[in-house]
């Protein structure tokens, strides 16, 4: 009865509220449902589901007036599909907050996302389909006091699954961040062909210390442990015409933790880029530098969750699945490398170009160790101690990445347009957590063709070849050939068979992976059905990766946006 | 706490009773020399305006900007259309937005919202999703993903929904 009268008098407050016109605002939202039933495949190493069907789902919900969010997001993994941490079994709802935005501020209680410039002290971040959500749960402050001056401020603690964060030590995180435009900033400056901004950013994250201890000839030490680490990073942005140059560099404090056996080395990164771009063609230089930056506000965490910043891998990001077979992931103890691209778009009537033009692109991508000595006295990386002596520019013996790659894509006529990828790449099974393997030296082409028939529906083909050498483990399993075929119904429906065949590995010629799928669109709603194989594998996105386990059965997903 | 929730639901839910058209939230994103641009200050001269999220790693939201780039020109003559195309990269690759955008010789206002905040003002899942948006920024129509010759469907409801 109580509960009755508790529902009609809300039911009442908010429709009073209404009337007020205080809550004129709209709601929005979106959907998303991911359903698998998996059944036993020894071939392909897919093991049975004990509780026969998972779902994963998401609900975000937001409510919203011309200066005020309101919001949450439901969460679901009944249970958790294939490839999510079993910690996340449950529902709930992991995310809510408020913002509010009054003159030159913005305010936000709850949980929040952010990034402060390049996110190389902070991010905080989500990637549903790797099940990665460091939500910060706090307060957040962006304030914007002059033409050109951002300041923002955070404090709060991250998201850890399902854990009541407020009842574990996990590290508490403060933040600030400053940018300034100089061309927003000085009104002479507005539209010169000279752009400048500079950032700063400071975090600082408190954890008790908990006790941690070391051997040395037998006598045991206890190692001192900072409580608060702090990280600090700056940035710049400098443009002229059609040429951009942009910076950043971070340095964290002592931090020995599990990441890096608890050494007390110093972390930097520094990320550098030049680009020159004009109609027709463009290039890019990417450059990148880390030396022992995990940064976690917890610190015996291993793996994805609790990241504090984000460190991207600069290779090329791939959405064709045998070219990102061989995904590299960034080594957080150390990596350094560098990234260029050439974009270039070949004219309209010539030889090369046709009727329509031709893209061409080509990108390249090198990473490698870090230069590493022993500290005197002490082994390589020994637990409480400095770790190891870095010389800045001086490459490390352990290669961990390589790719050249090019794209052509071209339209032949209205109805009919192709895509062409080779890669060789040189992979190091140390991405995947397999440190000590020999390299993957790949080979990989890929041809993809698009007819349009009159009536509006289409017909997509693609091949995919991947040949190597390497057939040494589940992550390195020789030769890879894939077709795939897709109709689709004026864009409402769509009707695909795929299959990825493995040959010539020490299994011999018969392991498979096909698939059939179907699905509808209309408006905002996805619907899609899918029946078949999926390759064991590991799914990367932005250099952060997860592992999918082999499956063999069903698979729908259902999305929709109001 | 449960209750508390259980009462933001209700409200949710009356207020959705109630709403009208949802409106284009009001989000910080940047533009390709990192200058911060909110996004209630997007405009058309009257008219309405489409918002396509699109990411320089995503196949289809490629093939949807390099085929309404052809027809841009004389869509913009013939119905006055104006797009914002709102990259999703983030710090991995969105160094490669303009370099991309200009190499394409794409005349779209393009922005870059590098943490994925309008992403998740406006409920979009993924990448590709287009909106049409009604000059008082009412949002008027939306679409998921992109086949071959949705772009016609999109001039065809730009027009209609310009009347």
């Amino acid at each position: 009865m109580k509960k009755i009268i508790l529902l009609a008098s809300s039911v009442l407050l908010c429709l009073s509220i209404q009337a007020q016109g205080i809550f004129g605002g709209k709601v929005t939202g979106n959907f998303q449902t991911d359903i698998q039933a998996s059944k036993a495949d020894s071939t392909i190493g897919a093991k049975s589901l004990e509780d026969k069907m998972r779902v994963n789902a998401f609900a975000n919900i937001l409510y919203s007036t011309d200066n005020f969010t309101a919001g949450f997001r439901y969460e679901a993994y009944l249970n958790p599909i294939l490839g999510f941490d079993n910690e996340y079994k449950g529902a709930g709802i992991p995310f809510r907050f408020a913002t509010y935005k009054k003159d030159f501020l913005e305010v936000t209680v709850g949980n929040y996302y952010e990034q402060f410039g390049n996110g190389l002290v902070f991010r905080s971040y989500e990637e549903r389909n790797l099940g990665l959500d460091n939500a910060m749960d706090g307060l957040r402050i962006v304030a914007k006091p002059l033409n050109g001056l951002i300041i923002k401020g955070v404090v709060g603690k991250q998201r850890y699954y399902w854990e009541d964060i407020w009842q574990t030590d996990n590290g508490l995180v403060r933040g600030a961040d400053a940018e300034i435009s100089f061309n927003e900033m000085i009104p002479s400056f507005a539209t010169s062909d000279f752009r400048i901004s500079l950032g700063g950013s400071f975090v600082s994250v408190y954890e008790k210390a908990a006790t941690e201890h070391i051997t040395i000839d037998e006598a045991t030490y206890q190692l001192n442990i900072p409580e608060n680490i702090g990280a600090g990073a700056l940035r710049m942005n400098f443009g002229y015409k059609n040429f951009n140059l942009q910076g950043e560099f971070a340095q964290k404090g002592q931090d020995p933790n599990a990441m890096n056996n608890y050494i007390y080395h110093k972390g930097n990164a520094l990320l550098l880029a030049a680009d020159y771009s004009i109609k027709g063609f463009a290039i890019r230089l990417e450059g990148k530098r880390i030396d022992n930056m995990s940064f976690k506000s917890k610190r015996t965490q291993q793996g994805n969750m609790l990241n504090i910043n984000y460190l991207p891998a600069i290779t090329k990001q791939h959405s064709y699945s045998l070219m990102s077979m061989y995904s590299y992931a960034t080594q957080l103890e150390g990596e350094m490398g560098f990234q260029a691209d050439v974009m270039y778009k070949i004219k309209k009537g010539t030889f090369l170009g046709g009727k329509y033009g031709t893209d061409v692109k080509l990108n390249y991508s090198y990473v490698s160790s870090i230069d590493k000595s022993a500290i005197e006295g002490y082994e390589l990386n020994e637990k409480g101690t400095l770790g190891y002596e870095s010389s800045f520019f001086k490459k490390g013996d352990e290669k961990y990445f390589q790719e050249i790659n090019l794209e052509i894509s071209k339209k032949f006529s209205p109805s009919y347009k192709m895509n062409f990828m080779y890669a060789y790449q040189e992979f190091n099974p140390i991405a995947y957590g397999h440190p000590g393997n020999p390299l993957i030296y790949a080979h990989i082409f890929v041809a993809e063709g698009i007819y349009r028939f009159a009536s509006r529906n289409s017909l997509k083909g693609e091949l995919q070849w991947l040949t190597t050498k390497q057939d040494y483990d589940e992550f390195a399993k020789g030769d890879w050939l894939q077709l795939a075929a897709e109709y689709n119904l004026k864009g409402r429906y769509f009707f695909a068979l795929s299959d990825q065949w493995n040959y010539g590995t020490e299994q011999g010629d018969k392991v498979h992976y096909y698939s059939i799928a179907a699905g509808c669109t209309i408006n905002t709603t996805r619907v899609q059905i899918s029946y078949g194989k999926q390759r064991q594998g590991i799914l990367c996105i932005g250099g952060v990766c997860r592992e999918v386990p082999a499956s063999n059965g069903l698979f729908m997903t259902i999305t929709s946006s109001f | 706490m449960k209750k508390i929730f259980l009462l933001i639901v209700l409200c949710l839910g009356i207020a959705t009773l109630n709403a009208q058209n949802a409106k284009i939230s009001s989000t910080n994103i940047k533009d390709v020399d990192s200058k911060v641009v909110n996004t209630s200050s997007f405009s058309n001269e009257g008219k309405p305006y489409v918002i396509c999220f699109w990411a320089t790693w995503c196949h289809p939201c490629l093939q949807e900007l390099s085929a309404i780039a052809e027809l841009y020109e004389d869509w913009q003559k013939e119905t006055g259309i104006k797009i914002y195309a709102i990259s999703l990269d983030d710090t991995r690759t969105k160094g490669k937005v303009k370099p991309l955008v200009t190499s394409q010789e794409w005349t779209y206002e393009v922005f870059i919202d590098e943490n994925s905040d309008f992403k998740r003002a406006m409920g979009v899942n993924n990448p590709p999703h287009t909106f049409i948006v009604g000059a008082n920024g009412d949002i008027l129509w939306q679409h998921a993903g992109y086949a071959e010759g949705d772009e016609e469907n999109l001039i065809k409801k730009y027009i209609e929904l310009s009347k």
